[in-house]
C-alpha cells in the first residue's frame, strides 16, 4: 500500500473517484459474463436502431454525465436526486431501447 | 450440418499488448484528469477534495473560468459550422471536376492531396509568414491595396485566415472522399439518365448525391472532429488572439490547464470537452453503421 502511494501519488486517487471507476469496471465484468453466459441478439428499441446491452449501458453512461451536469448547472447540492434519475434513465435505456 | 470448427477463445490474448498499451497511453491519464476535476491542489501533491465546484464554476457563465470556457465552446462552434459549410459543397464540386479516366487522374488526384501531406505546423507556419504584413505575400499585397488586414490585431482578418487555411488544408479530402464516391456509381445509371434526357442537375440531384450521402456523413464526422480539436494551426497563426476571438476549446485547455497549471478547471474543462465530442462521434458512428441496415431491411 505504501509502494502503491508512493508511486500513484501523481494521480491524486480519491475513495470516490476509486468507487467511480470501480463500478464502472464492475458492470463491464459483468456484461461480459453476460455475453458469455446468456449471448444476446441486437434488438430494436425506442432509440429506433438495433441496440446490445453494450451499447444500451454506454448510452445510460453519457446520459448519467449530462444529468448531472444539468444538476451542477441549476445549482443543486444533494448528488443523490440526479443519481436516482441516472439510475432511473438506466433501467429504461435497458427495458426500452 | 454439423460444426467442426474448434472453439477456442485463446486468440484473444494477443490483444494483451493492445490493451496494457491503451491502459498506459488514454485510460490511466484519463483516470487522473477524472481525480484532478474533483480536487484541488497547493502543489506538492497535495490534494483537497472539492467535489463538483469545478464543474460548478465552469458552467456558470458568471464566473471567469465558466466565461472563457462558454466563449471558446461558442467560437469552436461556429469555426466548425462555417469550415464545415464551405468544405462540404467545395469538396463536392471539386470532386464533379476531376477526370474519370486517363492519365489526367493521377496527376489531378497527386496535386489534390498534396495539402494533405503538410505537417498541421508546417501549415500553420506557412501562413504565419503568408499573412504577415511586412514581408508575407497576402498580408503585405492586401494592405497595398488599402484593405486593412492584420491577423494580430483585427479579429476578421484572423478568423479569415484560420478559416481560410482550413479550407486550403482540408478540402482537398472532402474532394478525395467525394470522388472515391463517385467512381462507385456504375456507367449504367449515367446511361439510363442520358437516354432519358436528364439535366445534368439531375444527374446530381438523383444520382451522384444520394450515392454521396455515406463518404459525406464520414466527411463530415472527420471534419467535424478535426475543427473541433483544432489546435496547433491556430496556435501558430494567431496564439489563440487577438485577444481571445480565435482561442479554440483545445487552445483555452492548454493555456489553463499547462499555462496557468490551473488542474481543477483544466480537468473539468477538458471531461466536458470530452463528452461533447465522445457523444457527437457516437451520434455520428451510429447514424452510419445504422443507415445501412435500415436500407437492406
Amino acid at each position: 500500500m505504501d509502494y502503491l502511494s508512493e508511486h500513484l501519488g501523481w494521480m491524486a486517487w480519491t475513495w470516490q473517484t476509486m468507487v467511480f471507476f470501480g463500478s464502472i469496471a464492475a458492470c463491464l465484468a459483468i456484461l461480459t459474463t453476460l455475453a458469455v453466459v446468456r449471448p444476446e441478439t441486437p434488438r430494436v428499441g425506442i432509440l429506433g436502431f438495433a441496440t446490445t446491452r453494450g451499447d444500451r449501458f454506454f448510452v445510460s453512461l453519457i446520459l448519467a454525465a449530462f444529468i448531472f451536469l444539468f444538476f451542477i448547472k441549476i445549482g443543486g447540492d444533494n448528488p443523490l436526486y440526479p443519481a436516482v434519475v441516472a439510475l432511473l434513465m438506466a433501467a429504461a435505456m435497458f427495458r426500452f431501447a | 450440418m454439423t460444426d467442426n470448427r474448434v472453439w477456442d477463445n485463446r486468440a484473444w490474448f494477443f490483444v494483451l499488448p493492445v490493451m496494457v498499451f491503451v491502459l498506459f497511453s488514454s485510460l490511466l491519464p484519463m483516470m487522473t484528469v477524472v481525480n484532478y476535476s474533483v480536487q484541488d491542489t497547493m502543489g506538492q501533491n497535495n490534494f483537497f477534495w472539492n467535489g463538483a465546484g469545478w464543474f460548478a464554476n465552469l458552467l456558470d457563465s458568471s464566473t471567469e473560468a465558466g466565461q472563457r470556457f462558454q466563449g471558446a465552446l461558442l467560437r469552436n462552434l461556429i469555426f466548425s459550422f462555417v469550415i464545415l459549410a464551405i468544405e462540404v459543397p467545395l469538396g463536392i464540386a471539386v470532386s464533379l471536376c476531376i477526370p474519370k479516366r486517363g492519365w489526367q487522374v493521377g496527376a489531378v488526384l497527386v496535386v489534390i492531396a498534396l495539402p494533405l501531406l503538410i505537417p498541421y505546423n508546417v501549415v500553420g507556419v506557412i501562413w504565419q509568414l503568408f499573412t504577415r504584413t511586412d514581408v508575407g505575400l497576402l498580408g503585405a499585397s492586401l494592405n497595398a491595396l488599402h484593405i486593412p488586414f492584420d491577423t494580430r490585431q483585427d479579429a476578421t482578418s484572423a478568423w479569415f485566415t484560420i478559416v481560410i487555411m482550413d479550407v486550403w488544408h482540408w478540402s482537398s479530402m472532402v474532394a478525395l472522399l467525394c470522388y472515391a464516391g463517385l467512381k462507385a456509381i456504375p456507367d449504367a445509371y449515367y446511361q439510363a439518365a442520358r437516354i432519358d434526357g436528364a439535366s445534368r442537375w439531375a444527374v446530381f440531384a438523383n444520382i451522384e448525391f444520394p450515392k454521396l450521402r455515406k463518404v459525406l456523413v464520414i466527411g463530415m464526422l472527420l471534419r467535424f472532429m478535426g475543427s473541433f480539436m483544432i489546435y496547433t494551426e491556430p496556435f501558430v497563426v494567431t496564439g489563440g488572439g487577438p485577444g481571445e476571438s480565435t482561442s479554440f476549446l483545445s487552445i483555452d485547455l492548454v493555456k489553463t490547464a499547462l499555462g496557468q497549471v490551473d488542474l481543477g478547471n483544466g480537468a473539468a474543462m477538458s471531461l466536458v470537452y470530452n463528452l461533447i465530442t465522445l457523444t457527437v462521434c457516437w451520434i455520428f458512428f451510429t447514424y452510419t453503421t445504422h443507415a445501412d441496415q435500415r436500407k437492406d431491411a
